[in-house]
Formats: C-alpha cells, structure tokens, sequence
C-alpha cells in the first residue's frame, strides 16, 4: 500500500513566477524522506505540488512529471480529486472539522468515497485508523464527542488518523509538528517511524534535528535570494547528508552557517 | 494550466484510478442552449407562442435535470453532484439579476423618456389638471417639476447630516476609546444594534410625537406645527446614527494600538491624540461610511411623509411648512396625481423622470463611497 | 471584521510624577497607586463623547416615551369606548389583520429570498472566477441602495403582469386556502396583491442577507477548506463539510437581519397594496401591513385617527424589537455551543 515517486523536472508557478525551478528526485516506497532548507525555499511548495494541493491557489501552475508508480499525476484527464484521494496531506496546523464528533472527523474522507458502510465496518475502521495514529487507547471513550475538545498534540494525531483512513498510497506531512510541544512532538515523530511500514512517507520539516530523527533520506532546498526560484540542492541518504553532505551549500545549511 | 506529457502504463502493484472520465469542458453550454431550445419548443406547443417567464423556468428545470443525467451516467455520481450543484448556484444568480435589470431598464426608459431640463427647474406651483390631460392629449409638453423635492432632499440630507455625524462620530469614540467595555458601553452597542432595526415609519413617527408634544406643551392647540422639514431631518437622523456609530467604530477598531501607544509615548494628551492622529488616520473610512449613511437615507419616502407632508412648493425653511423630498414626490406623484384617470399617465411619468434621478443620486453617493474610501486612505506599503 | 483592539485609560504622565528609582519606601496598595494629572482638554473631550454615548439610550427611550405619549387618546378611547376605533369592534381586532398581513407578507419575502442569498453569496465566493468578484459586490450593492420607492414604481408596473400567473395558482392550487380566488372565481384584475409585494419586498431584503452571508462565507478558515479538499472532496462536497456548518449561526442571523428589515419595509408594499378586506387568498386584492396601512392613511389622518396610527407604528415597534432581540439571542447561543 505504497507508491514510489518519481519527479522529473518539475517547475512551480504562482501565475508567470516561476517559484522552483527543476526539482528532480525519485522516492522509494515505504520510506520516509525530510525536505528541509531556509524559509521560502520552496519545500512547501513542492510537497503540495505532490497532491495536487498546489493549483488551489488561483494562477497557480506546474510544469513537468509527477509519477506515482508510473503515472504521471499531472497527465491528460487525470483528475485532481482522484489524486487526493491516493495521497492523505497533514497540516502544519491540526484541522479537524469542529462541527464532527472524532469518529466522524475519522471517517470523512471514507465517507466522501463510499457512503455505504455498515456500522461495524465503521467502527473497525475507526478503531484501526486511531490505533495506527497512536491515539486509540486516549479517545475511545469519546468517540462522540466533538474534535476539536483535544490538545494540540491529539488534534494533529486525530488529522494523521483522518488520512490513514482511507489507505492512502503516500503521506505528505507539512510542518506537522511546528505547532505542538515537545513531548506531542515525540509521540509523532515515533508514530512516523511506525507509519513508513506501510506508506511513502514525505515530511517537510524546519527542524533540522527531526529530519535526522525521522528520515531515511533528506532533500535539501535552498533560494539564492529573493524573487529568485528554489531549487533542490541535493538528496541523499540522511546520514550523509548530515555528516559528509556532496556540496558546500548543504555543509553550510547544516552548520547553521545560514539558516 | 497542468501540462502534458503521456502516462507511461508501468506494472503497477495496486491499479491507479488517477484517471477518470471527464466530459468536455464546453457540455454545460451545450446543454444550456439545447435546454432553452427544447423549452422554447415546448412553450409553442403548450402556450401557442413565446412566453418569456414559461421559457425561463422550463429552460431552468430541464438544464438542471438534463446536467445531472449526462454527468451521472458518463462521470459517476459525485462529479453530477458537483456539477448540479454548481449548475443551481449559477441559476440563482442569474435569476436575481433579472428584477435588477428590469428595475434599472424601466427606470432610464421611462425616466430617460420623460424627463427634461423645465422638469428640473420648476415646481408644482400653478399645477392643473387640465394641463396633464393637455399633456396626455399631445396638445402640450409635461407640466410640472420636481425642483421644489431636489431643494427639499438637499436640505433634509444636510441637516440630518449635522445631527447624526457628530453624535454619531462622537458616540464611537467613546465605544471604542473610552468605555473600556463597561457596562455603559456595552449597553449603548446593544442599544445601537436595536436602533439599527428601528422600521423606518416608526422612526417618522417618533419624531412626530416628539415636536407634537413639545408644540401641545408650548402652543396648545397647533399641533400641526410640528410637520417641518427639521422634525423630518430628525427622523432622519434616528436612523443615521445608528449607520454612523457602526461604521465609525469598526474603522476606529482597525486603528492599530502601537500607533495610540507611540503617541502617548511622546506626551501628547490622550484627546489630542484621537483628534490629531487616530481621526485623521480613519478618515477615508469614517466619511466613506457616512457617504453610504447619506446614501440609504436619500432615499426614506415613510418618515419623510409622516413628518414633513407633501409641498407643492418651494420651501426654503427647515423650520416651518410642509417639504417635500424626492422620494416622497415619487409617491405622492404615482398615487395621487392632479388629474386622476386617463390623464394620470402625467403624473406617473414626472414619478419616474423623479426616480431617474434619485436612483443616479443614489449610484453617485455609492460611487463616492468607495473612491472617498480608496483615494483617501493612507498611504500603506501593502 | 473588526480587529479588537484592548483600550486603555492612559492618562498622560509628566515628568516628576514617576517615583526615583532607589527611592522605594514601602507603601500600601492604596497610596502606591497615584492618581494622574487629567488635563481640561481631556476632560471636556471625553465628557463629550460620553454625552453623545448618553444620547443614544435618551433617544431610543424616547421613541417608546413619545409613541406612547401620543398613544393616550386611543387607549382611553379602547378603555372607555372601543366602538370609536376604526372598525368598530375596538382596538385589537384592528390591529391584528394588520399584523397577520406583516407577518406573512415577512415570512413569504424571507421563504423566496433566503435560497436566492445563500446561492447568490456561495457563487460569489466559492464559483465565480476570482476576478468576477468585486463586480458581482457591487451587483449586489447596487440591489441595496436602490430607494424603496422606486422598487414600489416597478412593482405597480409590473403587478398587471402576475396575473395570468395568480390565475394558473388558483385553478390547480385553489384547493390551498392561500391560492383560493374570490367568490365568482376571479383573481386580483390588477395583480396587486400582498403576494406582489411579498415578492418584491422578496427581491429588497436580498441583498442584505447576501451581503451578510457573503462575509460569512469569507471567513471560513482556510484550513478547513483545504483539510476537505486534501481528503478528495469536490468543491461542492468541500463546501459542504467546511462551508456551510461554519457559516450556519452567521446565517440564521443574516436572515433575521432580513427579517426585521421585511417587517418594517413601507414603501414598496403601500404602494403596490390597494386596500381591501382581510382575506385568506393571497392572490386576490386586500390584506395589508402595518407599515402600509401608516402610510396610506397618515397624511390626512387626525384627532383620535392619528393616535390610533401612532399606536399601531407601537406594536410595530415592539414586534421589530423582539425580532431583533431574538436574532441577536440565537446567535450567541448558537455561537458558544458551535465553534
């Protein structure tokens, strides 16, 4: 239940702006790879360009291949909704919907694909998607009850619970943990190393300590100044890439000769 | 907007279903028109000929149903949801322009047609009936004319203007400068909601009692008195404040703190302050709102009615005698007209030719609104 | 919306009045706390503005003092002999025809536009292309600022028209009290009925409702908007899962805001009412409002007949208040239990 992906010369725009220029990689099934750089250098940008999420912005394009197992998610008559249904996104910021109780909150994105299921297909569910988001023995004595009475740390472990609902073959993860405290902080970061047995794990991260926690491989983006496009400097194994990186620029990234 | 590139069918361990099929962009039209078409028939067939409100909805009923059954059977179900959800939004608006364009196609047609430079200029002074059914007879142009309720919307506006902006103004500095939230604050923000429900004849009405019994106190007996162009500038007033204190006090709010703090910080007094630096800073949104306070306002006919009746003549004084304003001019042309009967059509055209120009008096105030608010405001580095 | 901003009572500080550093004897909460200098210029600014605060709960107690005051004759005249009321069977049964008519003419003009508004603000915000925007606003705006005078010109003009419709409603609904036609099978010959001006007051309350939920729409967080979207939804299916259920208290308030302005609204509907008896049929001539029934009669009104009118514009008054007070309590209920 997990794709490889492969990016061919992928340029982003914001209308003509050309925001990242020529990212190619390819990512292994059943990893974890970090993308991390300076603010603004577009890793961001690139993650949400991996579901489709990027065009929602009005004037927003993309030029090149995505492919996931061979298909090029950009391709002619593919359509975007499918897209996101194959690949689950967690925000920066936990975004459960207030209005739905946490079991609901867990089933919406089943719900919108097959609106049949029995109640105890449900329930199963429910509990399967919660215990893989590690949250299980916390809620399941409130499981009517609204989402957004939880900590932060719940929250974005009840959005996590959300996206694996639906078995997605990919898992981006934006900044998931920038909002939470350390201890919430942990608890994810220990649930990212049970969630990559099962799917393509892509995480973009500020903190260069996560990604050395967390990741199989690292993608290193840098921009060479403002109003300039972000281009991916280099990817590779994360222990190279933090002990004996291939370019200068990533050696000084990580030496916090800029950040 | 996405581009290129053929998919590459590589063997793949779970099928992708990235794929899906997708009617061509331009079915929606398509459908449109042949639904218009179908119902056009349908129309001649049923009705015998082109009947413009049957056409519109069958064309209406039959696209939605039409998008839906194409979309489901060729897309699946979800997309013929989006679609026909779309399909009803779009109708909607489509609809509610039509009242719109009818109301402003009417009001230039028969407004544009009937009005003139002398309607401009003269009142009703010397007005006959004998000269309307001259009029509608061909013998003679439109008599007649509105000068006397253009002078009398001026001087109600204004006057209504120099009650509500400083109360108004004044009444949202305390909210938001002085008040701290406490209990008097928070009563008068209720009290202000309610005021801004207050229907407009009540408002009249009010303002009658009030000089009614004020006049019964101080002349017994000549309560008729009390119909002025002022009493009506008070009714006004009740509802202009309201709009005022609103307005005000929502652009005050936007005033940032740090720029309040960095003036006290420099030992300006806190009055100073609002009057030097916070005041001017709003400016642009402060006469802004009060442009569309004079806007809604221009346009009452109830309380203008019930407070300063219906002139026929210039009236100069906001203190005595009846006045008439445009929109009261509207009404009294259309329901009471000199010659009743078949030369009634007259009077009907000096209502619209009235209505012309308070609905571009009214297009200009809003307008201005937006350019006050544009043109004015400060400079910010966004 | 407006950014709260924490106001705080600075009195301006001059030099010497800060204690030397160093020099901190011991003091009670009482006396550390000094009492600054307030200058003239302040105090005469801020009584100012707290007369014009004060003005307000003057006037609107006054509206209910002076509706009132005026209201005396007709009270005496309901207490001593309620056979001098117009209609002759006292106060109430006056009044309440009157009432009937506002409330339905109200909720016939709420039931028509409130599909129309939510429509019209989801197409603006979610549908049209972006550019479209501020164009479609201004649409709308332009709906608003449009006099009720002239709504009720067009109303009359086009109120001949709604006949052949009003014709077609009673022969296959006529078996629904509202639809019925008169006694010899007819509809209004001229189309002027309280349908006519329900639905035009219909087409004015519109745009208020839309501007309103059109904010509300605006304000939906983006991350619930994109958290929906990320799961695969359609628009439509975003829009249903994040829109709507954030917007729903904004848009119970929005249309009670439209329904203070349908009860209160005058000019249109008086001038598309011709008077008639109080009657079932909506689409046979009579009812009338509240509103309406003022303004028809108000210019040539006196003595007891105008105390009566002022009376009615009372319970309008009161009507309106209530509508409003109620508006305001649903929404800050719904708003603590929601979000």
């Amino acid at each position: 239940m997990s794709k490889q992906i492969d990016i061919k010369d992928l340029d982003i725009f914001y209308g003509d702006f050309r925001a990242v220029d020529g990212v190619q990689m390819q990512i292994k099934p059943r990893s974890v790879t970090a993308f991390i750089g300076p603010s603004g250098c577009g890793k961001s940008t690139v993650l949400r360009t991996l579901n489709r999420m990027h065009e929602v912005i009005p004037g927003a394009s993309v030029s090149g291949e995505v492919l996931m197992d061979g298909n090029d998610i950009y391709g002619a008559g593919v359509d975007p909704v499918n897209v996101r249904r194959e690949v689950g996104m967690v925000f920066q910021r936990a975004n459960p919907f207030p209005t739905m109780s946490i079991k609901e909150n867990v089933l919406a994105g089943v719900r919108l694909n097959n609106k049949r299921l029995s109640k105890t297909e449900a329930d199963d569910l429910t509990e399967r998607a919660l215990r893989g988001a590690n949250l299980w023995n916390e809620v399941k004595d409130r499981l009517n009850l609204p989402g957004s009475g939880l900590s932060g740390g719940q929250q974005q472990r009840l959005c996590i619970a959300r996206a694996i609902a639906v078995e997605p073959e990919v898992l981006l993860m934006d900044e998931p943990c920038s909002a939470l405290d350390p201890i919430s902080t942990l608890a994810i970061e220990d649930l990212i190393n049970d969630l990559k047995d099962k799917y393509t794990v892509v995480i973009v991260t500020h903190n260069m300590q996560q990604a050395a926690r967390v990741s199989d491989k690292t993608a290193f983006f840098n921009i060479a100044g403002t109003g300039k496009p972000g281009k991916l400097i280099e990817f590779n194994e994360t222990s190279t890439i933090f002990s004996n990186p291939d370019t200068e620029e990533t050696e000084n990234y990580i030496s916090g000769r800029f950040g | 907007m996405t581009t290129m590139n053929t998919t590459t069918e590589a063997a793949v361990s779970k099928p992708a279903k990235l794929t899906s099929k997708q009617l061509p962009k331009a079915t929606p039209w398509i459908v449109a028109v042949a639904s218009i078409l179908v119902a056009i028939v349908i129309s001649f067939i049923a009705f015998g000929g082109f009947n413009i409100p049957v056409v519109a909805v069958l064309a209406g009923l039959i696209n939605a149903i039409a998008v839906f059954a194409v979309s489901a059977s060729y897309e699946g179900r979800r997309k013929a949801v989006d679609r026909i959800a779309t399909t009803i939004v779009t109708s909607t608006f489509v609809l509610a322009c039509v009242p719109l364009i009818s109301l402003l196609w009417l009001t230039v047609s028969k407004g544009g047609a009937a009005i003139s430079g002398d309607l401009l200029t003269r009142t009703m002074l010397g007005m006959k009936g004998v000269l309307d059914q001259q009029y509608v007879a061909g013998e003679a142009t439109l008599a007649g004319g509105f000068y006397h309720a253009i002078v009398g919307t001026v001087l109600i506006t204004l006057a209504a203007c120099v009650i509500s902006i400083p109360i108004g103004v004044l009444t949202a500095i305390y909210l938001v400068e002085y008040s701290n939230k406490n209990r008097l604050g928070k009563a008068i923000t209720f009290l202000v909601d309610v005021m801004t429900g207050i229907p407009s004849i009540v408002a009249g009405l009010f303002a009658f009692a009030l000089f009614s019994t004020i006049a019964n106190v101080l002349l017994p007996g000549a309560a008729g008195i009390a119909k002025t162009g002022f009493t009506a500038a008070v009714a006004l007033s009740v509802l202009m404040i309201p709009i005022v204190v609103r307005n005000t006090e929502e652009i005050l709010r936007l005033v940032p703190m740090d720029l309040r703090e960095a003036s006290y910080a420099l030992g300006v007094p806190k009055w100073k302050t609002i009057v030097k630096i916070v005041l001017p800073t709003s400016v642009s949104g402060i006469l802004s709102g009060v442009t569309i306070a004079i806007a809604r306002v221009i346009g009452e006919t109830a309380p203008i009615m019930v407070t300063a009746g219906f002139a026929k003549t210039l009236n100069w004084n906001l203190f005595s005698g009846w006045m008439s304003t445009l929109p009261t001019f509207i009404y009294d042309s259309q329901l009471r007209p000199v010659s009743p009967g078949a030369a009634a059509l007259a009077s009907s055209e000096r209502a619209w030719a009235a209505a012309l120009v308070l609905v571009a008096l009214v297009m200009v105030l809003n307008l201005l609104a937006r350019i006050i608010a544009k043109v004015l405001a400060p400079k910010a580095g966004r | 919306m407006p950014i709260s901003t924490q106001t705080t009572e600075s009195g301006p500080t001059g030099p010497g009045s800060t204690p030397e550093s160093g020099q901190k004897p011991p003091q009670s909460p009482a006396t550390r706390q000094q009492k600054a200098v307030v200058r003239p210029g302040d105090r005469i600014f801020s009584a100012a503005t707290l007369i014009a605060g004060i003005l307000i709960l003057v006037i609107l107690a006054g509206v209910a003092l002076f509706l009132l005051a005026q209201s005396k004759d007709t009270i005496t005249a309901q207490i001593s002999d309620p056979s001098q009321i117009t209609g002759g069977k006292g106060f109430f049964s006056y009044v309440w025809p009157l009432v009937i008519g506002t409330l339905i003419s109200a909720a016939i003009a709420l039931i028509v536009a409130t599909p129309f508004s939510l429509g019209i603000a989801l197409f603006t915000t979610h549908m049209a292309p972006r550019k479209l925007a501020p164009v479609l606003g201004y649409v709308i705006d332009l709906l608003a600022a449009i006099p009720s005078v002239v709504y009720g010109l067009w109303g009359i003009a086009l109120a001949g028209n709604l006949t052949g419709f009003y014709l077609w409603l009673s022969k296959w609904f006529g078996w629904i009290p509202i639809f019925a036609p008169a006694a010899d099978g007819s509809v209004s010959q001229t189309g002027r009925t309280l349908l006519t001006a329900s639905l035009v007051l219909s087409i004015m309350i519109l745009p208020i409702i839309t501007s309103l939920t059109r904010e509300i729409f605006l304000q939906t967080p983006r991350l619930q908007e994109e958290a929906a979207l990320a799961l695969g939804a359609t628009r439509w299916e975003m829009i249903r899962m994040a829109v709507l259920p954030f917007g729903k208290s904004g848009i119970v308030s929005a249309t009670m805001l439209g329904l203070g302005r349908a009860l209160g609204e005058t000019m249109a509907v008086a001038m598309i009412l011709s008077p008639g008896v109080l009657t079932a049929s909506l689409v046979v001539s009579g009812n009338q409002t509240i509103a309406s029934e003022i303004a028809q009669n108000f210019p040539e009104a006196a003595g007891l007949r105008l105390s009566e009118l002022i009376t009615v514009g009372l319970v309008l008054f009161v009507i309106t208040l209530l509508v409003n007070m109620g508006a305001r309590a649903i929404v800050a209920r719904t708003s603590v239990k929601g979000s």
